[in-house]
């Protein structure tokens, strides 16, 4: 019966993991769909990004009530998987609280697991009423409308299911270990100091039924893990993940930098060349001519496709954009998500056709994002700096922009003036370049 | 420039005018008051004039790379050809193409703002400044994205307006928390999306909120945007937007 019990622990375990790694392949290769970009270059000062930033949330903060929720909820999901370790032990091997060895330690990490297990289900109720009864601006937008909405709610739920399940199973243990002449199987070890109060329930009930409650509870735990785990792929809750790898790799350069695009360089230069020869025959005639910009997620660059999975449309960016205050249709956030949407269709149109992508007709670019909210975008730079995990919404903008320009020819008018004008006569404006000195000789 | 050179002589500094500085007559006073603030502290300098060209900045944001590379070449070409060692402009748009975007291609310069270069005046002590007219007025500073989040300069301009004995009053958004003025991107040169109010008077109101005397910007654009806002809430009359080059020319009666 125990060597049953550990057995289909062991091939929950499998299955859990094994789905969650064949979804991480699915999640590299998506990535991977992208643009190469160079982005190990000093690796120091990226380890440092990745250690204050993710590691250390330091820019949670800046809103101070979230950012101090979000750090329990965080060192919460840390410490508290400590206990996973111990729990896989003890399912594979049939052993109970493997590490009780540890004595007056091991009561320790056990009552930090417990108070923190508490603060968690506070912090988690705090963000639910942050999300459905205050009605925050940037939880009620209309992008957030459906799916995402109710993801958000579900995480929020799968928290406080496991949080409970995990200070239940530890009451009935404590229960059992407290009972007079003890319970077999239950050796006093650990200390409770929140369960214990949930203890009491327990006391007028059966030894087996707290057994049963002390193994449902148990169970259902490991099980609900390893349900939430595989979650993630189909979450944005995949940034507990990503936001390492996505704070690793952000852009180092000042915000206002944006790329100068190598291929126009090139175009550019020979243009300027007077020794280049026009009537030259090109070097590779069949290769296929550059494009410039982004119509599709294809065209971007990994870094872009990692930062919208990493995503996880807290809209700190969309409450700061000036665009978005002033009800414009541009979102920095829906960006993001139309991005991942849309990666996520074209892994599974890649998945349907045995792994090649077959044209459906559709682009980011128009299906997804429009140009309205491409045009709307002041390149202020304040979403790049709201977003706590690295994220730029504003070089997935660019990128477009330029598709739009380049490729299309479709700026808005008055941009195109404004571009005749720099071409014709060197400013953004109609002036006579000669004029350029007059404020000179003028009071 | 080309007179310089044709003297033989190398100015310390280029002075970037910029497109609004050279033709806008709003931002072309900014230059005026910052000429005289150099001339005043006997800084060479020099001026490219009409060889002087966009750097390209609007059309980057708008999109078009080609466009600002060959205005970016352009440029390169002419100021390497002068050999230009260092830069200074009053326009945070030219301020950080330059500085970031022209390296690669080939324009390595040391740039620097105007609030920058005024600050470093001051600590070498080849600029005094006096509070003047401004003594005790408020003055809340409006950063631009350009100066501020692009290139984290946050500090020289506010040091500049407390040597004016003034009482620098922030706004609730400032620093890297600062609203766009609503012109940058290339939005400047074209009509806003629809939406429900313009940044610029979003903005506006934010700096009214610290009931200033004086709008102090750092940038013809923001300059432009704000003083379209004070207007919109008919306050021209008792708040003024001025940029900090003029705040210290008109201290110091120049």
């Amino acid at each position: 019966m125990s060597y049953l019990d550990n057995l289909l622990f062991a091939l929950i375990l499998l299955l859990g993991f094994g789905f969650f790694i064949s979804n991480v392949k699915k999640l590299v290769r998506n990535i991977k769909l992208g643009k190469d970009i160079n982005r190990n270059d000093n690796s120091s000062q990226r380890w440092k990004n990745m250690a204050m930033i993710a590691l250390g949330q330091s820019k949670m903060v800046k809103r101070p009530i979230a950012g101090i929720l979000h750090i329990i909820v965080y060192i919460g999901f840390v410490i508290i998987n400590l206990e996973l370790l111990e729990i896989i032990i003890d399912g594979l091997f049939g052993t109970h609280r493997v590490f009780a060895f540890m004595g007056g330690f091991y009561d320790v990490l056990i009552a930090s697991f417990e108070i923190l297990a508490l603060l968690v289900i506070i912090a988690v109720i705090a963000f639910w009423i942050r999300r459905n009864a205050i009605n925050l601006k940037r939880f009620i937008s209309s992008d957030l409308k459906g799916w995402p909405k109710s993801d958000a709610n579900y995480i929020l739920y799968f928290e406080i299911v496991l949080m409970t399940l995990f200070l239940v199973m530890n009451a009935a243990d404590y229960h059992l270990q407290h009972l007079s002449g003890g319970t077999a199987g239950y050796p006093i070890a650990g200390s409770f100091p929140v369960s214990q109060y949930v203890a009491v329930f327990f006391q007028e009930m059966a030894t087996g039924s707290v057994i049963l409650i002390e193994r449902t509870a148990w169970w259902l735990h490991i099980v609900g893990i390893l349900i939430f785990l595989n979650y993630l792929y189909f979450s944005k809750h995949l940034h507990i993940l990503l936001a390492f790898p996505n704070t690793y790799f952000g852009d180092l350069h000042p915000k206002g930098q944006f790329d100068n695009l190598e291929s126009v360089t090139n175009e550019v230069k020979l243009m300027m060349d007077p020794s280049a020869d026009p009537f030259a025959a090109p070097a590779n005639p069949d290769a296929v001519p550059s494009k410039f910009g982004a119509s599709d997620v294809t065209d971007l660059n990994w870094v872009q496709l990692l930062n919208a999975y990493t995503c996880t449309e807290c809209g700190r960016c969309s409450s700061s954009c000036p665009a978005t205050q002033t009800g414009k249709k541009l979102s920095p956030r829906k960006i993001m998500m139309d991005t991942r949407d849309r990666l996520e269709e074209v892994g599974k149109n890649i998945d349907a056709n045995k792994g090649t992508f077959v044209d459906d007709g559709k682009a980011l670019l128009n299906n997804y994002i429009t140009p309205e909210e491409l045009w709307a975008c002041t390149s202020c730079n304040a979403c790049v700096e709201e977003c706590p995990v690295s994220i730029s919404p504003l070089s997935i903008i660019m990128d477009m922009r330029r598709y739009l320009v380049m490729e299309q020819s479709a700026a808005p008018m008055p941009l195109n003036a404004m571009m005749t004008n720099i071409e014709n006569n060197g400013a953004p404006w109609q002036y006579n370049q000669m004029d350029r000195l007059n404020w000179k000789d003028e009071n | 420039m080309a007179e310089m050179m044709a003297q033989g002589k190398q100015p310390e500094v280029l002075f970037w005018v910029g497109c609004s500085g050279s033709f806008d007559d709003r931002a072309k006073k900014i230059t005026k008051a910052f000429v005289r603030i150099l001339n005043r502290a006997n800084i060479s300098f020099a001026v490219l004039g009409t060889e002087e060209s966009c750097t390209g900045d609007p059309a980057k944001r708008a999109g078009n790379e080609f466009l600002f590379q060959m205005q970016a070449m352009m440029n390169i070409e002419v100021m390497n050809a002068y050999d230009v060692k260092k830069i200074v402009t009053a326009c945070p748009h030219c301020f950080n193409t330059i500085k970031n975007e022209y390296p690669e291609l080939g324009g390595k310069y040391e740039v620097v703002h105007h609030t920058q270069f005024l600050k470093s005046l001051l600590d070498d002590g080849r600029l005094t400044i006096e509070g003047g007219q401004f003594k005790g007025k408020r003055i809340t500073f409006h950063d631009p994205c350009y100066l501020g989040r692009a290139n984290n300069v946050y500090e020289a301009p506010r040091d500049l307006i407390q040597k004016l004995d003034a009482e620098l009053v922030e706004m609730k958004r400032s620093r890297a928390n600062g609203l766009c003025c609503g012109a940058g991107g290339a939005q400047m040169f074209k009509d806003a999306e629809p939406g429900n109010k313009e940044v610029n008077i979003e903005r506006t109101e934010d700096a009214l909120e610290t009931k200033p005397d004086i709008i102090a910007a750092g940038c013809p654009f923001c300059n432009t945007m704000m003083t379209d806002g004070v207007k919109n809430k008919e306050k021209e009359a008792t708040v003024r937007v001025m940029d900090v080059a003029e705040l210290i020319a008109n201290a110091n009666d120049l």
